[in-house]
């Protein structure tokens, strides 16, 4: 697993994000997708910088970080594997994918494998639509999904 | 000449393999010692040709697909760089029946020209739109796009010019064009298509709408699910500020516009406009009460326009052909033409842009050519995941906002999901309810309640529980979701579920009298 840095490094990077991202007109998702870049998730201890900076409750803040799906309160395995369970994809069987894919890997849905190298997670559309079933595995997006492909994406992942 | 080769970039291309096929050619080139440019284009849209490799010959572009890396070497020797024959050999890709049966106004580029060459943009007819709105007073610009007819393909369905003039007439120190790109329905693909495939088209859209309302920013609200389409936004800006097209003086005119990409975080509810307007400020994306209507207090309070990608993307081909134009495609008061993006268990699945007007069965057969599984079509999902099911029965419905509306559905964002005989629709039916209650922003009782009471119920009926009552608590509940809901999520959740009980009840027959039935 990958170490969680100390609060004051947390602050001072935290720090470095905000300014450079400050000045938009609605700074705070910019901010937030800038920390998650950056520590691969949003750390509590960047809440408190977030609010004194842009003069708002760390309440606030904590509302906001917690609405989006996006936003992961702690740190996502090596690789992160979203695999489309949305209708598109379930006319083509993502359902069957999906259970395939949890028991190659020995993890559910909104998991981390033991070994720290994959979390899966479910993902409504990835607008591949024409291609189903779909599913993104570290940003790259892969159509038409079966076994074959499933086999590579767990040896890749494994690897 | 040096030829060029064009392999899509696009990220439904790239999911097929497009990338392998790229440094494949590549590495043929470079082994054969043969100079050739290679261009990066978007997708036409013909997903089960991808990836659809063209070539630019002496007699036009000439098209191979579906390539695969392995089929590289064998193109090379069957001359393709000349459009010699092969297995893959499609000819022409304007005479592909797919392609060649379209109506491509607002996706005339997509697919053909490199997105990021502006001096490519200009010379298939980009900036005509823009140049000619620079000639009109801002009421006349809003005149043509009412005239056109053009109403919001998000799926409201709103004129977008009375939008827009709402904007225009109404006084403000600062004014916005916000685009919804958030295109979270399952089954559409149309936006990300325009962003990746020719993001000049929206930059030009919403510019001439800043200029048309008094706007001197706009914002593109892109879902984070769309990397590729956010990454080439942000370089067409780019290249759009430094040729002037963009920035203090929009093509040396008095004009200024300038605009910012921003990335969503996950959330469906915020491609509802007033959701998505809080969450670019920076909040949770909970949606606001109307009124105030956007257009008169939306981002940040000020006077905003709101449109989706295509709606904007559909603007500069108005202001360059003419209202009339335009408005000489479709039918009723379905003017123009619409993305139809179809999907799900379909063989020739992809985008297929036509003037209003076609049946759903000619859609779903005659151009998707059937089920990919070969089995009977049982249910179509029409207009994403708030969309109704409709029946083979309900085929002859044309592809129109009031004769869709009329058949208890709706067009939405013009997504369409085929399902074949294997489909559940209770289970259906209780996805809709499990993904407005996972989506719901939690603002109103109707929907952040009823969505869960909603998947309790069903569940009570699959486990043959007091069918009677529950249907008739689902029913009952589906009423209040639709009447009391304050935005589209709750209100039209009701749309697929009511769909898949009045058009398949045999689905929601107790347990063991539809074991029985099969």
């Amino acid at each position: 697993m990958p170490m969680q840095p100390a609060s004051t490094e947390i602050t001072s990077r935290t720090t470095a994000i905000i300014q450079e991202l400050k000045g938009l007109e609605g700074p705070l998702l910019p901010i937030l997708h800038g920390i998650q870049e950056e520590f691969g998730h949003v750390p509590q201890d960047a809440l408190p910088v977030i609010a004194e900076a842009l003069n708002i409750s760390r309440a606030e803040v904590h509302g906001v970080v917690t609405f989006y799906h996006d936003y992961r309160s702690h740190p996502a395995g090596r690789h992160v594997l979203k695999v489309c369970q949305a209708e598109s994809c379930q006319s083509m069987g993502s359902d069957a994918i999906a259970a395939k894919l949890k028991q190659l890997l020995g993890i559910g849905f909104h998991e981390t494998t033991r070994d720290g190298s994959v979390t899966l997670e479910p993902v409504y559309c990835l607008g591949l639509c024409a291609c189903s079933p779909a599913a993104m595995l570290d940003g790259e997006v892969i159509g038409r999904l079966d076994d074959e492909k499933l086999d590579e994406i767990v040896a890749e992942v494994r690897s | 000449m040096i030829p060029r080769i064009y392999i899509p970039a696009d990220s439904g291309a790239l999911a097929l393999g497009a990338e392998k096929v790229a440094k494949a050619i590549a590495s043929e080139l470079a082994e054969r010692g043969i100079e050739a440019k290679i261009v990066r284009n978007g997708s036409r849209g013909a997903y089960f040709l991808e990836p659809m490799v063209e070539v630019a010959t002496a007699n036009g572009r000439i098209a191979y697909g579906p390539v695969k890396p392995s089929d590289v070497k064998s193109l090379f020797d069957s001359g393709f760089l000349t459009g010699g024959p092969h297995k893959r050999w499609l000819g022409a890709p304007d005479k592909i029946p797919f392609l060649a049966k379209q109506t491509r106004l607002t996706f005339a580029r997509c697919g053909v020209i490199d997105p990021l060459s502006l001096e490519s943009y200009k010379k298939h007819g980009g900036l005509d739109g823009l140049t000619n709105a620079l000639a009109l007073t801002p009421a006349a610009i809003v005149a043509q796009v009412t005239e056109s007819g053009l109403r919001g393909r998000g799926g409201a369905g709103f004129p977008t010019g009375i939008k827009w003039k709402t904007v225009l007439d109404t006084v403000g120190d600062r004014k916005y064009i916000v685009c919804n790109a958030d295109e979270g329905d399952s089954g559409t693909f149309a936006d990300r298509m325009i962003m990746e495939g020719d993001p000049f088209v929206l930059i030009e859209g919403m510019t001439i709408a800043g200029i048309a309302t008094g706007a001197t920013k706009g914002f593109v609200y892109v879902r984070s699910e769309y990397p590729h389409a956010v990454a080439m936004m942000n370089k067409a800006v780019e290249v759009a500020r430094k040729a002037g097209v963009l920035g203090a003086s929009v093509l040396g005119s008095p004009y200024t516009f300038d605009m910012e990409i921003r990335v969503g975080a996950g959330a469906y509810v915020c491609g509802e406009e007033t959701a998505l307007l809080d969450s670019l400020e920076g909040k949770r994306g909970m949606v606001r009460a109307k009124p105030p209507l956007p257009a008169h207090k939306g981002l940040f309070g000020k006077p905003t326009v709101i449109n989706n990608v295509i709606s904007l993307a559909s603007v500069p081909v108005i202001m360059d052909k003419g209202a009339a134009f335009y408005k000489d495609f479709g039918m009723g008061r379905s003017r123009g033409t619409i993305p139809i993006q179809i999907a799900g268990n379909i063989r020739y699945g992809g985008l297929f842009e036509a003037a209003f007007g076609m049946t759903l069965g000619e859609i779903v057969d005659d151009i998707g050519g059937g089920t990919t599984t070969g089995r009977p079509v049982k249910a179509v999902q029409v207009g994403g995941p708030l969309g109704a099911y409709f029946p083979r029965a309900l085929f002859d419905t044309p592809f129109d906002y009031e004769a869709f509306a009329a058949k208890d559905g709706l067009i939405g964002h013009a997504g369409i999901v085929v399902f074949d005989d294997t489909a559940d629709m209770l289970k259906q039916a209780r996805f809709a309810m499990e993904f407005c209650a996972i989506e719901s922003c939690g603002k109103c009782t109707p929907c952040r309640i009823g969505s869960t009471r909603g998947v309790e119920t069903i569940d009570k009926l699959a486990a043959g529980i007091e069918p009677e009552k529950n249907l008739a608590l689902v029913t009952d509940l589906c009423n209040t979701m639709k009447f009391g809901s304050l935005c589209a999520l709750g209100g039209f959740t009701p749309y697929p579920v009511m769909s898949s009980i009045t058009h398949f009840p045999d689905d929601f027959k107790p347990a063991p009298v539809r074991v029985a039935a099969e």
